[in-house]
């Protein structure tokens, strides 16, 4: 499904990315870990597209297309969706009215007629319900005086109502109390399905736990140092990234 | 976003810059006591109407054009701008679309002006004012019926002249400020509504003003009474075509509300704006100001503007009554090379009077925006109270907003707050919301919409939603 090969990208004449591969099947989970400042959340803005981001070299193919080519609302239409590590806050604009937008705009590009307000309400509650939100979450709006963890629950609500086909998932669990980490956890694992891949960045080890990945990539200094299966996360949580940055 | 992608933002043709061909009736330009005379004997007005034009027009010569505002445009040349245009018309004018020009029906058509049948059964009586003279007006008939008067001012003045004589002026003086006393002299038409004691107005009453001929200011002078006990909401639209030399507005509208009456008064102006330098736009230079006279009044400004090379305009509320209260919501965007200066005046006199101020202010391109606003509170006016909040939005980097509040106290009990912020739409924001889907445009639509919500919120339904589209054209092409 995604195929990523020899990236590099810098921001301004700082050199973030340093040749990364990494093949992501189908239906596959795969876990990028590492420490501060490794690159983990540059690539995911990167093949998000975020522009701030230079591409110096390599190439990146989505589903038989170069991704790198379309603008971040195609790619957002081609099926994939980047969770932000620190989501946006959009002032005057109620929740709602941003999720309504989303579904219907990315319907619009997969050839699917729009949702009447009665339709959109009726999954969007079904959704909420899931994610263990109130309902007066849609009323207020984007992102505005939400915590931490209503952000990345408001996020992962996002992913579920637009279906991506590659989920990027940015320290989905940084800022989440236990309880949080549950709920957002098993919210990710509604999504998995043999059609759906995911990309999972993060520090720490306990959303591995809920959330098991099939392969776990270390990234150090912009480049995969280590790769493996869910062990090996296990292994970085006991032993720390010292002894792969040090390799 | 690049300074390329932004100036591509702002850089998008003015959709209704075209000119109806139709003959019309227009004095030569220029200004002194005899065209004063030629107005006022073309209109077939009374004595005392034409005493009251000179009169303004004396006042007029010893003024000179205010400077304080934050604005930037060569001296206007008044003696160049013709003061009268008419469509010419057959008879005494038309008594039903059927009669009216067909010319005409087609620009108002291509404004979507809403004069068919079917959007006046939707409840919207419309007086369109044309150049200088109202040529139709709808649903007298249902007004007629419930007491209330909406037709053109130069027809009141026929109809109802002792309630013209008693209203207009009492509320902005002739000799008020330059351009106030300048449309006293020369006022070319407008509306006039009355709404009696008791009365709650049937349906929302809409003009459209239209700049049409070369070279003609246009004077429009609106008066509305609101009577003991009544309301009304008066809507008010405006498009101008697109020339290249700057064309003079300079209106006069003046509300009064007796005790317990309520007026609410709503425009969506896109005048012509100019081109990127500026050039061909409307000079919109507007006086606009209610009194509550009684207690308990209430007058609401609701304002979206977007067009005219430079605005100047402070809608008003002086506040009378005690308990009375009054509010400005402005949305205010200065493109191209825009010069906004426009902000509200709210003058409390009597006790507990209630004042509300929110101003949106956005600036793309070179666009200038200023809030220029005044809130004073006279001895006596015991625990009056202001909310004021202004808010600048900008987009790019070579435009600016700027903040203008006076505050005058002179009564110790009265409480005062100002809240102000600026920010820039974030690329941050764009990012967010391409992800999900939104192109670049309906991103920095959302954005700006969200940011505009408060004052949207205010306007009557159908005006929002064309208020939000505006908006989006208005910024067509602001980014990428």
């Amino acid at each position: 499904m995604l195929s990523i090969r020899n990236l590099h990208a810098r921001v301004g004449d700082k050199p973030i990315l340093k040749g990364i591969n990494l093949e992501i099947g189908t239906g596959e989970i795969h876990a990028i870990m590492g420490p501060n400042g490794s690159g983990k959340s540059t690539l995911s803005s990167v093949l998000a597209g975020r522009d701030d981001y230079e591409v110096t070299d390599g190439e990146v193919i989505y589903m038989g297309q170069n991704l790198l080519d379309l603008e971040p609302e195609e790619r957002a239409w081609a099926g994939v969706f980047l969770s932000f590590q620190y989501p946006v806050e959009i002032p005057g604009v109620k929740n709602i009215y941003l999720l309504k937008a989303a579904v219907n705009a990315i319907r619009e590009h997969r050839g699917l007629p729009e949702l009447k307000a009665g339709e959109f309400l009726k999954l969007v509650r079904e959704k909420l319900k899931v994610m263990q939100m109130d309902e007066a979450f849609l009323h207020r709006n984007v992102n505005e005086g939400f915590s931490g963890g209503e952000k990345k629950r408001n996020e992962i609500l996002q992913m579920q109502l637009l279906e991506p086909t590659l989920a990027l998932l940015d320290e989905t669990d940084s800022g989440l109390d236990v309880d949080a980490l549950r709920v957002v956890g098993e919210g990710i694992n509604r999504m998995r399905s043999p059609e759906r891949s995911v990309l999972l960045v993060t520090h720490y080890q306990r959303l591995l736990d809920i959330v098991k990945p099939d392969f776990v990539h270390v990234l150090a200094h912009g480049e995969i140092k280590l790769s493996g299966d869910h062990t090996l996360a296990e292994k970085l949580e006991r032993e720390g990234y010292e002894g792969i940055e040090a390799a | 976003m690049s300074q390329q992608e932004i100036d591509q933002l702002v850089d998008q043709d003015y959709k209704y810059g075209f000119v109806t061909d139709i003959e019309s009736d227009t004095l030569p330009p220029g200004l002194n006591e005899d065209v004063i005379r030629e107005i006022s004997t073309r209109k077939g007005e009374p004595e005392w109407l034409l005493e009251w034009r000179l009169e303004a027009y004396a006042k007029w010569l010893e003024m000179t054009p205010p400077e304080w505002a934050h604005l930037d445009y060569a001296p206007i040349d008044f003696q160049a701008i013709s003061y009268f245009s008419a469509p010419k018309k057959q008879g005494d004018g038309p008594k039903s679309l059927d009669e009216v020009d067909p010319a005409l029906i087609e620009t108002y058509n291509k404004l979507g002006i809403p004069l068919e049948e079917q959007k006046m059964l939707a409840g919207v009586a419309v007086d369109a004012v044309f150049d200088s003279v109202s040529v139709v007006t709808t649903f007298k008939e249902k007004l007629h019926e419930a007491g209330v008067v909406f037709c053109p001012l130069s027809e009141a003045v026929h109809s109802h002249p002792e309630l013209v004589k008693k209203f207009l002026g009492s509320v902005v003086p002739q000799n008020d400020n330059y351009y106030g006393a300048l449309n006293s002299a020369v006022f070319s038409d407008g509306s006039f509504v009355y709404i009696p004691k008791g009365v709650r107005c049937p349906m929302e009453l809409s003009t459209y003003f239209r700049i049409n001929q070369q070279n003609t200011g246009q004077f429009e002078r609106t008066l509305i009474v609101a009577e003991e006990g009544s309301y009304v909401s008066y809507l008010e639209g405006c498009t101008a075509p697109q020339r290249d030399e700057n064309q003079l507005h300079a209106a006069v509208v003046e509300l009064v509300a007796e005790t317990d009456a309520e007026i609410k008064y709503s425009t969506v102006q896109n005048w012509f704006a100019g081109d990127d330098e500026g050039k061909g736009g409307i000079y919109n230079f507007v006086t606009k100001r209610g009194e509550c006279r009684g207690d308990r009044a209430k007058i609401s400004w609701t304002q979206l503007e977007t067009g005219s090379a430079i605005t100047w305009k402070y809608p008003s509320c002086v506040l009378k009554g005690a308990d009375s209260v009054g509010e400005f919501y402005s949305v205010a965007v200065a493109g191209k090379k825009q010069q906004a200066d426009t902000g509200t005046k709210m003058v409390h006199i009597g006790p507990r009077t209630r004042s509300t101020i929110i101003s949106k202010g956005i600036s793309t391109a070179r666009g200038q925006n200023a809030y220029r606003g005044l809130v004073k509170v006279l001895p006596g006016a015991v625990d009056a109270r202001n909310f004021t909040q202004c808010d600048s939005l900008l987009i790019g980097d070579q435009c600016g907003a700027h903040t203008f509040p006076y505050v005058e106290a002179q009564e110790p009990s009265a409480q005062l707050e100002h809240e102000a912020t600026t920010s820039k739409v974030s690329d941050d924001q764009l990012f967010y919301l391409r992800t999900r889907g939104m192109s670049e445009e309906d991103a920095l639509n959302m954005v700006v919409n969200g940011f505009c919500k408060e004052v949207f919120q205010k306007l009557p339904m159908e005006f929002a939603v064309e208020a939000e589209a505006l908006l989006g054209i208005t910024l067509e092409g602001a980014v990428g």
